[in-house]
């Protein structure tokens, strides 16, 4: 296998993918994203958490109309991952409201956005249907 | 304690497309609409707060000037999202509680007709070399690939969680709320689309983002708005029927969202009205239950459901039960949008959160026409621009 590059920072691959938060040391809000203090209590020092793979569908919508370029229809949700939240498509499901239902039992999955010109391959990620098997 | 602040005079253009005129044409049209109602002149006033989210030019407030009265008085251009109205307001009332000056001007435009799907933007092409960019570290663009940025999927986020934790919605659920809305804009002449829409209608229309349709999301089009507040002071040395007709503002409050354990992946747009609306019921001394109508931010159905909770106008976990209920229907207790909303209505961005007080007043001052809510003596406008803020203001006519 050549050489990966997850789609974000906070996607951590290898044998078992999953997200990786910056967690504040004195009240435990997570972050995605670097910050320069934490927004709930202003201290300014976080540590790594990973955060678990598996969770629960707590809000979604199918978009079928989107920007120029960005492929429809697909299923964009809330995860609640046992406490923390994750934004993320809900994949290898039919994109309809029979299909996803508020409160589906999902897991984390990746996927290949394809390799550039260097060889290196982009992986995404987003959440599946535990049972399905994809 | 500071003195009251009142409406003295405000207006609303017709919302809708006009080809012909430009932002600073339709700001102008609306100031100068103010200014007559509130029977007093550029001279008589002593800050000008105004808005223009979209146009993209420098100095809406400066442009205006040119066209109504260069008077060398100081102008904010504030920029809230869709807050931005109610920021103006706001900023015209703090002035002149601060004891500025007595008298203050706000205005809020916006031209959209035409404007499509409000969203992150296109996406580029991926590179042929994956390099991590930006806070995230991504190496692709993530909308669509790590949820959606567009505003109607991010709503429908916001009113199927509400659904998730308190059970009762659905997809028609949320289609007679649009149903509604557009039953009221029948009534409003101003209102850029006035048609009647059955729930077939509704639900067959294109779908934009599960479970919002096209007639459910909010209607970009042009329009201004434009409010002239004055002290308390200075209204007892104006004319009587000034003083008849000058509506109360009660309470006016912006608020921004606190931190919420979810907030960072979707907004939170449900403290922050809770705040707002728990700071302005208390400033005005009233409870929700007073309120004879409200306009609130429906720019997509699934929003309107979860700000019936959000302002209090129902039990908490109790809106799908307010609405089945009919209470926000124009004859119902509390009824919701009588304008028709931003589903109808129209939402010309900067504008709406100063149309929204418009819609308010001209039921206070008894001057609604066909679709006068009988009596109404309170009522309150409600705005939430993503980011987030959001502008709360109660209203009372001056005999209540």
């Amino acid at each position: 296998m050549g050489e990966q590059i997850p789609l974000v920072e906070y996607l951590v691959l290898g044998a078992e993918p999953h997200l990786r938060a910056h967690e504040c040391t004195k009240c435990g809000a997570r972050y995605f994203d670097r910050r320069n203090a934490c927004a709930s209590c202003f201290a300014d020092s976080f540590k790594a958490f990973d955060v678990p793979t598996e969770g629960e569908l707590r809000a979604f919508t199918i978009v079928t109309f989107a920007a120029p370029g960005v492929p429809v229809p697909f299923v964009a949700g809330v995860i609640d991952c046992q406490g923390t939240s994750v934004r993320a498509n809900v994949i290898n499901i039919e994109p309809d409201p029979e299909h996803v239902e508020l409160g589906m039992k999902v897991r984390l999955a990746t996927y290949s956005l394809g390799e550039d010109d260097n060889g290196v391959e982009a992986v995404g990620f987003g959440f599946e249907p535990i049972g399905t098997n994809s | 304690m500071s003195e009251d602040i009142w409406i003295l005079g405000i207006n609303m253009t017709k919302f809708g497309k006009h080809p012909d005129l430009d932002t600073v044409d339709l700001a102008a049209e609306a100031t100068t609409a103010a200014l007559k109602d509130a029977g007093v002149t550029m001279g008589d006033i002593g800050i000008l707060a105004a808005g223009n989210l979209m146009g993209g030019g420098l100095g809406i407030g400066q442009a205006l000037q040119k066209q109504v009265g260069q008077t060398g008085i100081p102008v904010y251009n504030v920029s809230n999202a869709c807050a931005t109205g109610a920021t103006a307001l706001r900023t015209a009332i703090m002035a002149v509680k601060a004891g500025e000056c007595d008298m203050g001007l706000a205005v809020g435009v916006e031209k959209l007709a035409g404007a499509g799907l409000l969203s992150g933007g296109a996406r580029a092409a991926d590179k042929n070399e994956w390099t991590p960019k930006g806070r995230y570290g991504a190496v692709a663009s993530v909308d669509g690939r790590i949820g959606t940025d567009t505003m109607p999927g991010v709503f429908a986020q916001i009113g199927m969680e509400y659904g998730h934790k308190y059970g009762g919605t659905s997809f028609e659920l949320f289609a007679r709320i649009s149903e509604k809305n557009h039953a009221h804009s029948t009534l409003n002449p101003l209102a850029a689309y006035t048609k009647r829409m059955s729930l077939e209608q509704i639900m067959n229309d294109v779908m934009i983002a599960y479970p919002n349709t096209r007639p459910m999301c909010s209607a970009n089009c042009d329009g201004a708005a434009a409010a002239v507040v004055v002290s308390d002071s200075k209204l007892k040395t104006l004319g009587n029927e000034q003083q008849r007709r000058a509506v109360k503002v009660s309470a006016s409050v912006l608020t921004t969202d606190p931190w919420q354990e979810a907030c960072q992946i979707l907004p939170d747009v449900n403290t922050l009205t809770r705040n707002a609306a728990e700071q302005a019921y208390e400033q005005a001394g009233i409870g929700p239950e007073d309120l004879d109508l409200v306009e609130l931010h429906d720019c997509f159905a699934t929003a309107e459901l979860v700000h019936y909770d959000n302002l209090g106008l129902c039990e908490p976990g109790g809106a799908v039960d307010f609405f089945n209920s009919g209470a926000s229907t124009r004859d119902g207790k509390t009824p919701v949008n009588v304008s028709g909303g931003l589903e109808s209505k129209g939402h010309p961005i900067a504008a709406t959160g100063i149309a929204n007080i418009w819609e308010v007043c001209h039921h206070l001052r008894g001057e609604a026409g066909d679709r006068q809510i009988e009596g109404a003596r309170v009522g309150l406008a409600h705005v939430i621009g993503l980011g987030s803020a959001c502008g709360v203001h109660i209203l009372e006519s001056s005999a209540a």
